[in-house]
């Protein structure tokens, strides 16, 4: 049994409720120790309180949890090994770094030099060695950040808790910050559990991504699963940007099913779409603009705006409207031309419609 | 937890053993009470016959027992809550029934030599009996329910409401019931006529030349002076965020005023400027050759002081809602080509129509409350609060009719409080938010301007001169007959015999005792309002709602009703503290408790709550996190509770003046007495000491929070210089 080990997480049935309105529907989840988590959807969609409740700080409505296999429904946030870094930093700013990381170890009685020494080592770690003595507030955010995350580690918990803790880090320090935790995360082998909103963020630092819609979970897999095999329109959309056109399907077979879209047929890559109706995830990266005349789909361009490293354009087709990134080329088509769309099939998709 | 409940237990045990379960009459610390062979303590007072105390050790021992013998931990603190909660219902139950004196509850049930023998007031076993049960049943409570409950929490919910319990309602149901009383028994009945009875209710005045009921009377104070203050506030509030106006410190100053000021001193003041032997009388009669009448004694003196006293509240309030209009919805307007005056007229007013409906309500609850003024000025003007206190200390002592008053003067209180909360409550538009709001306020138009600048100015002009008044008239013999200059009355009342080392003054008794009253009720204030608001900002618990309103009530209990219930209620056992120190103690902890609470609940808002979490997150418990994170992060609010409690405390004199003894008498009271006698200048010399005394009490607070500091900065320096 896997999920006995420590640092696995797990929920049964979990339901929360907040008086009527339900912020998580029967949710079961397992988190793999040693992995990087990330619980990823659009606000509101339940991703918070999920990781509220592993931390303690929100009580389930209904069903079970177990951290490291232990029960740990009733458990407060006080009595369990989970520590979490918060959005906003959470730093209490009338203590030092050294007391802020040290905070933990000192309220379970820990000798205050043993404290110390394990802060120090925790500030070392996070590359911030020499800065016990300073204020939160006479550090910059990156920095105040770090020390979020070595006040957090330095408890040793089974699962570490990240609540979007890049969103108030501008957009460079953004990567940078990220490659940090994701690296102390590797080097530890500690489980995380990270929350965002951001999918360029989440396939970035994630093992496995858990995406959610509407207070349950959309669809769980590695960032490449998600990528290239969605599972449904809702994810093909969320991950990426992503084309969905309705098409039908004429046969499934040997993994790939024959659609037919604007009189075409193509033999896309599928699992087992049984409907006759569904729709076609077409990357934008993944169509191809030729001049009118060229085989595919006619169209006229919209909209075309010239971005540096590529173009991306808007395309009125039949089908409906497409939005392609081409590659610069010597002569880019300007708004009002005639074109045609080229469909790669083993690049497409096939969703439930 | 396990280890916690059963030292609370431990500690109830001695205490049944050990203690003396009653008051003693020569107090605690004297050891009197050990060796008169009366037996004293729980356990002996039960052997000896007074079987009635058995129940609160019998449940302390059968806790402790079932704390050592259940192993299942959630079986075994709801066992232990039933019998905590017994415990304490039957030691509650006893105190009422088996009474020496005053109201007894279910005459019949108990009947028997012993028991109508009765018994003196709780005393400090029985004190430490029911805290110890109270808490063994919260710490029991929080362990027994599905999720794992916050003991901290829980035991400090249970004390507020139990401290709230019996300082605010169970005063009030006594006034209740009072008020139902006639001779021999109760009656239900008898109570509509007399409460609707024309001298309360009566129009009279409106048609014919017959005076009005003093309900009425009240109610029309209480509405002009809350239009009138609401006026004048708004008036101050746009000279000061909406216009250039140069002397805006001066006007600062008049928001301390309110504070530092004891109730009735505007009075005094009035008195010696338009009384009869008033400055301005007089100069009026000399020039006009008018009559030097006593109009001031009436309905237009009482509400010129009431005017006076609260126009600074009002002021305090709209300062908030006039800039809590935001600048960007009057530069909207003016881009959408309104003039100043349609932008105020159609934006900026309606923005602030919840505010000013607040400082309406603000000034007539303050108004019909006011007890100092009426007392000073109202001898021509009969209001509920005055009528209240002569009803019980007047020549015909009638606390039925207190009763009854009192439950008049409740009902227009709890009216205008209801109306707040309910109605304002849900229509507020303030826009202040976390964002910062760039961009100017619309100025005013020159004709609204200018109006501003007319009702504001003189107005404040005359505070400035009542104000001067006081210092002014302390130091003359005896004002509009002999303007000589004088320390008398300082002599009086603040005399030191140095060479015998003695404090000759008058007033010394009573001085030391309002701050010493205020010293201890100052902290306990603060502990109480902080605590409050700690629960109710941070802490989600079933019946919040219920809570929150039951705390805030005592705001709306004006202090003469809480005077009168306080002796109605803690005159006779179980609860037996007339005559003391303790009870001026508990009643500032409490009409204060509001005061405290709000601080705590605005500087609690602006604590980020993750601060919270990340402690819990990193093990720490409730408790920890309140000592180690929210306190040190509190420092401003709590020294401004523990200021504005102090200050309240000495200011007070509604409740006060009941409670007052012999032995502690309070300085409001004491000048009070003097303001009867006619002994205006002592009175006078005597406020001003106060005044003095609170401005530096608040300018040692601003000193202490001045200090303060998050970032050190001098630290940042040394570090680049290493580095």
């Amino acid at each position: 049994m896997k999920d006995t080990q420590t640092g696995s997480v797990r929920f049964e049935g979990v339901v929360k409720k907040y008086g009527d309105v339900t912020a998580l529907k029967k949710l079961d989840l397992a988190i793999e120790p040693g992995k990087l988590v990330t619980l990823l959807g659009p606000s509101g969609c339940g991703k918070t309180t999920t990781l509220r409740l592993i931390a303690g700080l929100e009580m389930a409505t209904e069903g079970k949890i177990f951290i490291g296999g232990e029960d740990v429904t009733h458990l407060t946030a006080t009595y369990r090994k989970v520590s979490m870094v918060f959005q906003s930093y959470a730093l209490f700013p009338h203590m030092t770094v050294r007391e802020n990381v040290a905070y933990g170890l000192t309220v379970k009685s820990v000798p205050r030099a043993e404290a110390n020494a394990k802060a120090e080592d925790g500030l070392e770690l996070v590359g911030l060695a020499g800065f016990g003595d300073r204020l939160p507030s006479e550090l910059s955010g990156g920095q105040q950040q770090r020390v979020a995350v070595a006040r957090a580690i330095v408890l040793e918990p089974e699962v570490l808790l990240l609540d979007e803790p890049l969103s108030n880090l501008d957009a460079k320090l953004r990567r940078h910050v990220r490659e940090e935790i994701r690296q102390i995360q590797q080097r530890l082998g500690l489980t995380a559990v990270y929350v965002t909103h951001d999918q360029e963020e989440a396939m970035a630092v994630s093992d496995n991504i858990i995406v959610m819609n509407n207070a349950e979970i959309a669809q769980i897999g590695t960032p490449a699963d998600l990528y290239e095999a969605p599972n449904s329109a809702f994810i093909a959309d969320f991950i990426g940007d992503a084309n969905l056109v309705a098409c039908d399907i004429e046969k499934v077979a040997d993994g790939a099913a024959t659609a037919v879209l604007d009189g075409q047929r193509y033999t896309v890559p599928s699992s087992d779409i049984a409907n006759r109706s569904a729709q076609m995830v077409l990357r934008p990266h993944a169509l191809n603009l030729g001049a009118s005349g060229l085989p595919g789909l006619k169209g006229e361009v919209t909209y075309a705006a010239y971005l540096g490293k590529e173009i991306q354009y808007t395309v009125q087709t039949d089908v409906g409207s497409l939005f392609i990134i081409s590659p610069v080329q010597a002569e880019p088509f300007q708004q009002g031309d005639a074109v045609s769309v080229g469909i790669v099939a083993d690049h497409a998709r096939i969703v439930a419609a | 937890m396990k280890k916690t409940i059963l030292i609370w237990l431990a500690l109830g045990l001695a205490s049944f053993v050990l203690l003396p379960w009653h008051m003693t009459d020569d107090g605690l610390f004297d050891p009197r009470w050990i060796t008169d062979g009366v037996a004293a303590t729980g356990l002996f007072g039960t052997l000896a016959g007074q079987w009635w105390l058995a129940p609160a050790g019998l449940a302390l021992v059968v806790a402790t027992i079932l704390q050592l013998t259940i192993p299942e931990p959630v079986k075994r603190a709801r066992l232990t809550l039933g019998t905590a909660g017994a415990g304490l219902f039957f030691m509650a139950v006893q105190g009422l029934i088996i009474v020496r004196a005053g109201p007894r509850v279910f005459e019949g049930v108990l009947t028997g030599d012993g028991i109508m023998a009765g018994q003196a007031g709780m005393g400090a076993g029985a004190g430490i009996c029911a805290i110890a049960l109270l808490f063994a049943a919260t710490i029991s409570l929080s362990q027994s329910g599905k999720g794992q409950g916050d003991a901290f929490v829980v035991s400090t919910i249970g004390l507020i409401i139990a401290l709230v319990g019996i300082f605010v309602f169970f005063p009030v149901i006594h006034i209740l019931v009072r008020a139902f009383e006639v001779e021999g028994g109760y009656s239900l009945t008898q109570f509509f006529p007399r409460f609707f009875s024309s001298d309360i209710w009566g129009l009279g005045c409106l048609i014919g030349p017959r005076s009005c009921g003093v309900a009425i009377n009240s109610l029309f104070l209480g509405v002009m002076t809350g239009l009138g203050t609401t006026v004048l506030g708004l008036a101050f509030a746009l000279i000061f965020t909406r216009t250039d106006f140069r002397a805006k410190k001066v006007l600062r100053v008049l928001t301390v005023l309110p504070i530092i000021t004891p109730p009735f001193v505007i009075g005094l003041a009035l008195i010696l400027l338009f009384g009869r032997a008033g400055t301005v009388t007089e100069f009026f009669a000399d020039l006009f050759g008018w009559e030097q009448t006593r109009w001031l004694y009436g309905f237009w003196g009482v509400y010129f002081a009431q005017l006076l006293s609260f126009t600074p509240i009002a002021f305090l309030v709209l300062i908030g809602v006039v800039q809590g209009v935001s600048p960007s919805m009057e530069e909207a307007s003016q881009t959408l080509d309104a003039d100043r005056w349609q932008t105020f007229r159609y934006v900026s007013l309606p923005l602030m129509r919840p505010g000013l409906a607040n400082a309406f309500l603000l000034g007539f609850i303050e108004s019909i409350a006011d007890f100092g003024n009426p007392l000073v000025l109202g001898s021509g003007y009969s209001v509920l609060s005055t009528e209240i206190f002569f009803a019980i200390v007047g020549a015909v002592a009638d606390p039925a009719k207190a009763a009854i008053l009192a439950i008049a003067l409740l009902s227009l209180t709890m009216s205008a409080f209801i109306a707040q909360r309910l109605w304002l409550g849900k229509k507020s538009y303030a826009t202040i938010t976390g964002k910062a709001d760039s961009g100017q306020n619309a100025g005013l138009n020159p004709v609204l301007k200018g109006l501003c600048y007319a009702i504001a100015l003189p107005w404040a002009a005359l505070t400035l001169i009542v104000y001067s008044m006081i210092i002014f008239g302390s130091f003359v013999k005896l004002w509009g007959y002999n303007h000589s200059f004088t320390f008398d009355h300082y002599i009086r009342a603040f005399g030191i015999d140095f060479e015998n080392r003695r404090l000759t003054g008058v007033a010394w008794d009573s001085y030391f005792t309002t701050l010493t009253i205020s010293s201890i009720a100052a902290p306990l204030t603060a502990i109480v309002g902080l605590s409050t608001a700690y629960l109710l900002v941070r802490q989600k618990f079933v019946g919040k709602d219920a809570f929150e309103f039951s705390t805030m009530l005592s705001f709306a209990i004006p202090g003469t009703v809480i005077g009168v219930s306080y002796i109605m209620a803690f005159n006779f056992p179980p609860i037996e503290l007339t005559g003391t120190s303790i009870i001026l103690i508990i009643v500032f902890v409490f009409r204060n408790m509001p005061v405290g609470v709000r601080g705590g609940i605005a500087a609690m808002s602006q604590l980020d709550k993750s601060l919270d979490e990340a402690s819990i997150t990193l093990g720490a418990n409730s408790f920890t996190t309140v000592r180690r994170v929210i306190l040190p992060l509190m420092g401003p609010a709590i020294l401004a509770a523990l200021t504005y409690s102090f200050v309240r405390a000495i200011t007070s004199v509604s409740a006060v003046i009941f409670l007052v003894s012999a032995k502690h008498n309070m300085a409001t009271a004491f000048i009070v007495g003097r303001v009867e006698n006619g002994e205006f200048g002592l009175a006078i010399a005597y406020s001003a000491v106060l005044i003095v005394t609170m401005l530096a009490a608040i300018l040692l607070m601003q000193l202490l929070v001045g200090t303060r500091r998050l970032r050190r900065t001098d630290r940042v320096q040394q570090t680049a210089k290493a580095a």
